[in-house]
């Protein structure tokens, strides 16, 4: 045990040890928030079907008694810390992170709904829905990066992307055709992104704020100039559901994922699409290989401009799509600055799923969560003022980065332009 | 890859004119000289691309140009039936528009400024005030093709029309100038006040400008990219409207400043969170300092509906704050030019002083250029990336307290204007000097005001500014694109400006 703590670096030991304290924390803090304030025969009913048309099969709804459940998982937590301070999980702690994190979060959840009920697929429904977009913004960042091109663009782009689908469908009184603009014009503001970094060698954060800026000024532009004048221009109608046959009917999954709309859909197949293609195809090869060591690809024949403009290209638009979901997906206009940071919080889910799809996707599902918690917090009165609960999606972003899974390597060549020798 | 950086660290002192051995003397002069040239042309370049937008999104130029010629439909040319022009345009209501010409027997009639609203048809009242007796056979023809002035000039209305009120909302309107001079010098001052205002707003514009754009630059100069203004900003003006409000019966001279240091403080404690992080962690400040301004916005917006709340209001407002704490204002009523102004240019001045003629400053801009070598000479990274963000954000906050000292004397909700994204703008375009940024910060406090003006004037929305603002970053950040619209060559091979660099300190 001891020969294994020297050989691993004093960091790893470091946050290993803080993830143990950690959960030890989580264990506490539920003991403290929630077991005191809560009283003996308590029980928290979970509804388990949608509170709206479904075609998914009733099942019961489930029913926890509040204190006992308490203390079983602010017990576990406490468990896994000490297992955690004394042995460690070794590779399991991102995982275990999950447990403990899930732990704390439907802890909350018995502790709001007691005497109330709390319905469990509305809840996971909405996080699906807010995470989306997260989702979205973190794949384009999956694109740009693996090719070493920091994207911090990617809020501009969904912002423009939004306002376009918003305008354009309106005009075109077509949802597609404001799908396909919105997504266009965010590929062109990927190329403009491309063309700043790799031709003229920019600074990828600044290029990247430019964009950004040019964006918020661009769209607030459009908005105050044509959107809030003219309402009909910011009317564009939404992509309905769509349940999917069979798959729709099965309890809890049915309606959470498969009775979505179609950019969720497309969030998912783009999830597998850059998944399969970034680790199982040669342009996923030379992408990597770009992005950890442009010399050594150019060496071997990789056009590393032309792989990096294409990945920007492309995550410029998937960017978009992510825009367009805010729209088209959801609420049916655009409003000034209705993205809020979701493009950055991408980011940040980009970096806790260290860099791959499913790694970001999860990442994103877990701001999507937290982004759900206020609105169904305020539901239930809970007594935090909803000003902190909407905190919270940006504390957690802030705590992520700061390392608390772990530090993720960025690929290698990360920021810097490429010279041609 | 450690090459690179040595030689990116080269190329920002050599920048700063640290190494005037690095290039030759004439390279060196060519390279000064572009240092002048370069933003003047991206700030024209960027002028004329917004008056393009102006132009191609108004309305009425729009219709001037795109407006197909038609012939309006059969009653007009059935003589039996006597139909009037108003009966027409009720028929067909969206044939005409703003900005159509319509054809009365031979007749050019411009059609502009008669509709209700600008997309749906001629108010009927108007038509009949305008054409009271008007017979069959007219012709509705816009006509960019037949009469292509009619296009040209909407547009160069449009276009003169905006700029006109942006010039005499930021700088005056020369004649009014000259009078009110004209009118002093003959010993009436009367005039003077309402001739100077524009130029007085310009200057408390840009005031708030010039500590944001500090801000950043500081915040470039340690290799840190301080987007976070914004938040800073907010923290500040919180902090110090409280200690502007809370404290009473203290006399000025130590009210005034505990409220300046109040500003600083908050503003400061706020960014030295994200320097910590990102020396301790490597978190990355561009996110961090992104997260903490939503986190402030929400935080500003509970203390401002619940524990800081004005008594007895419905707005989310803050108590006023004591007299003892107010900045002097230094001219009467209407001017509202007051003493921050020249706090700003005291900072200024601390700033290039702090950063070029200080051990702190030169420790600061070592880390800035190279981190790797300054933990190598012995310098504490940590302390200097909690330093330089404690700095920086400390004048984002002293924006905020000048701007609730100086002007406002109370915190509203919508407190900032967006000076999180000027300052990147204005600290770009003044090159990271503190002298450079002052300029940047009166051209964009005279831009901005003037732009309040032409929103009046000419709706256009305030936005633009931002627009202007995102081109500029991009031609100054990007220097060949001007090089290669005005067609000089480089000055010199090595790049221009870098600031910070991908996720990893």
């Amino acid at each position: 045990m001891t020969a294994i703590t020297q050989v691993t670096d004093p960091q790893a030991l470091r946050r290993s040890r803080t993830l143990g304290v950690f959960f030890v924390l989580v264990g506490l803090a539920i003991y403290i928030l929630f077991v005191r304030s809560s009283a003996g025969a308590q029980v928290t009913v979970f509804g388990m079907n949608p509170g709206r048309e479904s075609q998914a099969l009733k099942i019961p709804n489930v029913t926890l008694p509040v204190l006992p459940s308490l203390y079983a998982m602010a017990a576990l937590s406490v468990l896994l810390g000490f297992f955690q301070l004394a042995r460690g999980f070794g590779r399991g702690e991102g995982l275990v992170l999950g447990v403990a994190a899930l732990f704390l979060v439907l802890s909350f959840l018995t502790w709001a709904g007691r005497d109330k009920g709390l319905n469990l697929i509305g809840i996971l429904e909405t996080a699906l829905q807010r995470a989306t977009p997260i989702a979205l913004a973190a794949l384009s960042g999956v694109l740009c990066e693996r090719s070493g091109i920091v994207n911090i663009a990617i809020e501009g782009m969904m912002l423009t992307a939004a306002c376009f689908s918003a305008l354009v469908g309106s005009v075109s009184r077509s949802l597609w055709v404001g799908l396909i603009v919105a997504v266009l014009i965010s590929g062109l503001l990927g190329a403009l992104l491309a063309v700043m970094s790799i031709r003229f060698k920019v600074n990828q954060i600044i290029s990247g704020t430019a964009i950004n800026i040019l964006s918020i000024g661009g769209t607030s532009f459009i908005s105050s100039k044509f959107l809030q004048v003219y309402q009909h221009l910011n009317n564009p109608g939404k992509f309905s559901n769509l349940p999917l046959p069979l798959l729709a009917r099965i309890p809890i999954i049915g309606p959470v994922f498969f009775e979505s709309n179609l950019i969720v859909y497309m969030m998912f197949v783009l999830l597998i699409a850059i998944h399969v293609l970034l680790y199982y195809t040669p342009w996923g090869l030379r992408t990597r290989a770009v992005g950890e060591h442009p010399r050594a690809a150019d060496t071997l024949g990789v056009d590393v401009f032309r792989i990096r403009y294409v990945n920007v290209i492309l995550g410029g638009m998937v960017a978009g799509l992510g825009g367009t979901f805010l729209v088209l997906g959801s609420v049916p206009r655009f409003d000034e600055l209705m993205t809020a940071g979701k493009g950055f919080i991408g980011l940040a889910a980009l970096i806790f799923g260290k860099w791959n799809p499913f790694g970001a996707f999860g990442a994103s599902l877990i701001f999507g969560f937290t982004d759900t918690f206020q609105a169904k917090m305020q539901i239930l009165d809970v007594p935090i003022p909803s000003q902190f609960m909407r905190m919270a999606p940006y504390l957690i972003t802030m705590i992520v980065l700061a390392g608390v899974v772990g530090r993720a390597e960025p690929p290698a060549a990360e920021g810097q332009p490429y010279e041609k020798q | 890859m450690s090459a690179g950086k040595a030689e990116d660290s080269q190329a920002l002192v050599a920048a700063e004119g640290g190494l005037p051995g690095g290039a030759s003397p004439r390279a060196g002069r060519v390279a000064r000289r572009q240092t002048l040239l370069i933003p003047l042309l991206a700030i024209i370049t960027a002028l004329i691309l917004s008056g393009v937008l102006i132009v191609v999104t108004d309305l009425e130029v729009i219709n001037a140009f795109t407006r197909i010629p038609r012939r309006v439909a059969e009653p007009f040319t059935d003589p039996a039936s006597e139909i009037s022009l108003e009966e027409a345009l009720w028929r067909h209501p969206p044939e005409v528009v703003v900005g159509d010409v319509v054809a009365v027997e031979g007749k050019d009639l411009l059609v502009v400024e008669t509709v209700e609203d600008a997309i749906k048809q001629i108010s009927l009242a108007d038509a009949r005030h305008l054409y009271p007796k008007l017979g069959p056979g007219v012709t509705i023809h816009l006509n960019f093709f037949q009469k292509p002035t009619v296009g040209l000039r909407a547009a160069w209305k449009s276009l003169s029309v905006a700029y006109s009120a942006l010039f005499e909302g930021s700088v005056g309107n020369p004649a009014k100038i000259a009078a009110a001079i004209r009118a002093w010098m003959a010993g009436n001052p009367s005039l003077l006040p309402e001739a100077f205002y524009p130029l007085t707003e310009s200057l408390v514009t840009a005031t708030p400008y010039i500590l944001v754009g500090l801000a950043v630059a500081l915040s470039f100069r340690a290799g840190l990219f301080n987007i976070g203004a914004e938040g800073q900003y907010f923290m500040g003006g919180l902090l110090s409207v409280f200690v502007g409000y809370s404290l009473k019966g203290l006399p000025i001279y130590i009210h005034l400043p505990l409220t300046i240091l109040a500003g600083i403080v908050g503003g400061g404690l706020w960014g030295a969170i994200a320097g910590f992080l990102k020396a301790t962690t490597g978190a990355h400040e561009v996110i961090n300092t992104i997260m903490m301004n939503y986190i402030a916005f929400a935080l500003s917006d509970w203390l401002l509906n619940g524990p800081m709340k004005r008594p007895g209001g419905f707005r989310p407002i803050t108590p006023e704050i004591q007299p003892s704490a107010m900045l002097p204002s230094l001219f009467p009523s209407p001017i509202r030019f007051h003493a921050g102004f020249f706090v700003a240019l005291a900072c200024a001045a601390l700033v290039y002083w702090l950063l070029f003629k200080t051990t702190i400053g030169f420790e600061l801009r070592t880390v800035g250029a190279n981190p790797r070598g300054a933990r190598y000479a012995g310098i504490n990274l940590t302390w200097n990336f909690v330093l330089a963000m404690f700095l920086s954000g400390g004048l984002a906050g002293l924006a905020a307290a000048n701007e609730i000292m100086g002007l406002i004397h109370y915190m509203p909700n919508a407190f900032s204007a967006g000076y999180g994204f000027d300052s990147i703008a204005l600290a770009l375009l003044g090159r990271s000097h503190p002298v450079g940024v002052v300029l940047a910060a009166l051209l964009f406090g005279t831009l901005r005001a003037g732009a309040t003006r032409m929103q009046s004037a000419a709706q256009i929305p305030l936005d633009i500014i931002s627009i202007l603002q995102a081109m500029i970053i991009i031609f100054i950040a990007a220097p060949e694109i001007i090089r290669a619209i005005y067609r000089f060559r480089a000055g010199r091979e090595a790049g221009e400006m870098l600031f910070t660099r991908g996720w990893k300190v």
